[in-house]
């Protein structure tokens, strides 16, 4: 992964132009990936793509919808000269549940969509859930409800990804604030898909999904990939009996296991329980498998959170570039103001959040009407924390935010 | 503990999960009918060497029909409404190697899987759909399918059904299905051919099979005994050899034409996809 130095530099540099260089003209120094040079200049969507690719994809079903669709073509053209298949279905819900039963054929399968699409796929978001089905679904945000802004940005879907189908469940979501991280997190999502069986959202956005930076790209070996445990051949399994850390191997298709992948409540055979304890037993240990790993699914980045510090800036996503940017500047001005960057919007870490800052005033900035706030309220009961949305078709700019920030200062 | 002594002596008790049994299924419900006709098929060609049983993969969505691959002693999905076409194609196009026979009745499969029915049959993708078509949605207590005929009172038509039925054949037909074949419970021994002849084929393949569902849809039309339905499902059912697309008829006034509609030896799409990824 590139470390967070790195990342920031980048940012740093890019920033302190002026924010308007953050929707750069594409370069001319877009490089191969299959040269011997694995430093390139690319997108958000593409960089999304070549995560997948270098985690293992070999299946995406998709259907296209803006700001999402270069991710799909980008990798119709790559995917196949590396022995994976792309396909457009019908629509959303056709993708994901073709990508469920892809995954079950034995493949790293993943679909990306905008809101509209994703609001489609929640159904089949529980169904991975029940399965425990290793899939990865990109969602890049653009502004809503409906058919809202197709080309523009926002961060609105936020808690969408957080409860996007009926039930009760979670769902790992990570969001990245540049184009490495786009790359980095995507890897990310395959491999926290794959550890816990278990879909996997990206919320990335039409900022981030157009935005073109530099990126590294990494070979195999280079970067840790991991990949789900499968029982023996000829094993007798029970397919939703848990090893230790409660994720059960995965009996995928065609190894003579006769699994049943079932969407009732089950037993560990798989078979319809409905019943108090089954229910329960089901439903509370794919709840602690997720939260057993917390340690490594939850993930931020802290900016000047050692020193003592009246307020604390907490964002994330594309909204955060601006929001570090406007930190540094309240800095400058003398204000003792640090900045927590959220990459996993959920599940929350409360406890590693709270030891991560000792600011006693806490400002949200997010591009949407004010969402992750809640969960930071209650995540900092004993502080002050404060909603300051932006309701932003672009990328707000630094007098935005500055803006919203100062009504709290 | 009744059922563990019937092991030995079924010969098809190899292709169910005997520790599931009795199934869910009522009294009359032609189902039972259906899949013990496919298994002998099913049977037939794992004895003849041209199907693994580790390489089937069964895969349904919600209904009676699909309650299915809840029993069959194989790999199998039990998936969520309307979807199980959609999931099949992921796990055909993910490895070729696997038979996927996707189960289910007429409204999983032609009501909200439309427009996955569609597309599959267009792609002539690499899957056999069984439709169990009972006119009715059973498993919700009936209400009205997309195959339930003009006039007919259901717990959601209480004035009797205002829309004409989808002929099902027809549509699938139009499409670029290799195969589309009608068989009626009534005459299991056509169940069994069609199916032991699309189990030998590539490209998308799709057998209704005409099923009597005494206990919801008997209920409906004055039909409550199970024997009563299935002769007057028998009644109406004609069998036709080399029939057209045209004679597909399926009306309770004028009869039930099964037989084989469409039998073509088209480029399958995982053909098509090879060809096409090789260039």
């Amino acid at each position: 992964m590139a470390t967070t130095r790195q990342t920031h530099l980048i940012l740093k540099s890019v920033l302190a132009v002026d924010s308007a260089s953050i929707t750069a003209p594409i370069s001319q120094y877009l490089l191969k990936r299959w040269g011997s040079v694995k430093r390139t200049f690319t997108s958000g969507n593409i960089a999304v793509a070549e995560g997948a690719i270098t985690a293992g994809l070999k299946f995406y079903a998709g259907y296209p919808i803006t700001p999402s669709s270069e991710i799909m073509e980008y990798l119709a053209e790559k995917l196949p000269k590396l022995g994976g298949v792309v396909i457009q279905m019908e629509d959303e819900i056709a993708s994901i549940n073709a990508v469920i039963g892809a995954s079950w054929a034995g493949v790293k399968a993943m679909t990306a969509t905008s809101g509209p699409g994703f609001s489609l796929m929640a159904e089949a978001m529980g169904l991975a859930v029940i399965t425990e089905t290793p899939i990865v679904v990109v969602n890049v945000m653009r502004a809503g409800p409906s058919t809202g802004v197709p080309t523009k940005t926002s961060q609105s879907d936020v808690l969408q990804a957080r409860w996007l189908a009926h039930g009760d469940y979670i769902i790992p979501c990570y969001a990245p604030w540049s184009v490495q991280e786009a790359y980095d997190l995507t890897i990310k999502a395959f491999n926290t898909a794959e550890l816990l069986r278990t879909p996997v959202v990206l919320l990335s956005d039409a900022v981030i999904a157009h935005l073109w930076e530099p990126l590294t790209i990494y070979d195999e070996g280079e970067v840790t990939i991991i990949n789900r445990k499968v029982p023996k051949t000829g094993e007798k399994v029970l397919p939703y009996k848990p090893d230790p850390d409660l994720v059960p191997p995965m009996p995928v298709f065609g190894k003579g296991f006769k699994t049943l992948v079932e969407s009732l409540i089950h037993d560990e055979r798989g078979y319809y329980a409905p019943r108090d304890d089954s229910y329960k037993a089901l439903l509370m240990r794919l709840h602690l498998k997720i939260l057993k790993r917390l340690d490594y699914i939850f993930d931020y980045e802290a900016y000047y959170c050692d020193e003592e510090c009246e307020y604390a800036v907490v964002s994330y996503g594309s909204t955060a570039r601006v929001a570090y940017l406007a930190t540094l500047e309240l800095r400058k001005r003398g204000y003792k103001v640090c900045m927590l960057r959220l990459k996993t919007l959920w599940p929350l870490d409360a406890e590693r959040l709270r030891k991560a800052c000792r600011a006693s005033k806490i400002i949200v900035v997010e591009n949407n009407i004010g969402k992750i706030y809640m969960d930071i309220d209650r995540i900092y009961k004993d502080r002050e924390v404060y909603s300051a949305p932006l309701l932003s078709l672009e990328l707000p700019s630094l007098r935005e935010v500055m803006e919203v920030i100062s009504t709290w200062l | 503990m009744a059922v563990k002594s019937l092991e030995t002596i079924h010969p098809l008790d190899r292709h169910l999960r005997l520790d599931r049994l009795p199934t869910m299924y009522c009294p009359g419900c032609g189902i039972g009918i259906a899949l013990g006709a496919m298994f002998r098929a099913l049977d037939r060609r794992i004895r003849e060497g041209v199907i693994d049983p580790h390489k089937v993969v069964w895969v349904g969505g919600i209904g009676c029909s699909s309650r299915a691959t809840l029993y069959v002693n194989y790999d199998a999905a039990h998936v969520i409404h309307g979807r199980a076409i959609a999931f099949a194609t992921g796990v055909v196009l993910s490895n070729p190697e696997l038979k996927v026979i996707v189960i289910g009745g007429d409204g999983d499969i032609a009501g909200i899987g439309g427009n996955h029915l569609i597309h599959a049959a267009k792609r002539n993708i690499d899957m056999i759909v069984v439709m169990i078509t009972n006119f009715v949605y059973a498993m919700t207590g009936g209400q009205v399918a997309p195959t339930t005929p003009v006039g007919v009172k259901t717990t959601t038509t209480p004035y009797g059904n205002p829309e004409p039925p989808l002929n099902v054949i027809k549509l699938v037909a139009s499409l670029n299905a290799n195969y589309v074949a009608r068989a009626s419970i009534t005459t299991p021994h056509y169940i069994e051919n069609f199916f032991y002849k699309a189990l030998g084929m590539k490209g998308f393949r799709f057998i209704e099979i005409i099923s009597t569902c005494p206990e919801v849809y008997g209920r409906h039309i004055g039909l409550r005994d199970p024997v009563e339905m299935y002769n007057a499902l028998k009644k109406r059912v004609k069998y036709k050899q080399k029939v057209s697309i045209e004679e597909a008829n399926i009306s309770w006034e004028e009869g039930i034409v099964i037989g084989e509609f469409v039998e073509r030896n088209e480029p399958s799409y995982l053909e098509l996809l090879g060809k096409v990824y090789t260039k």
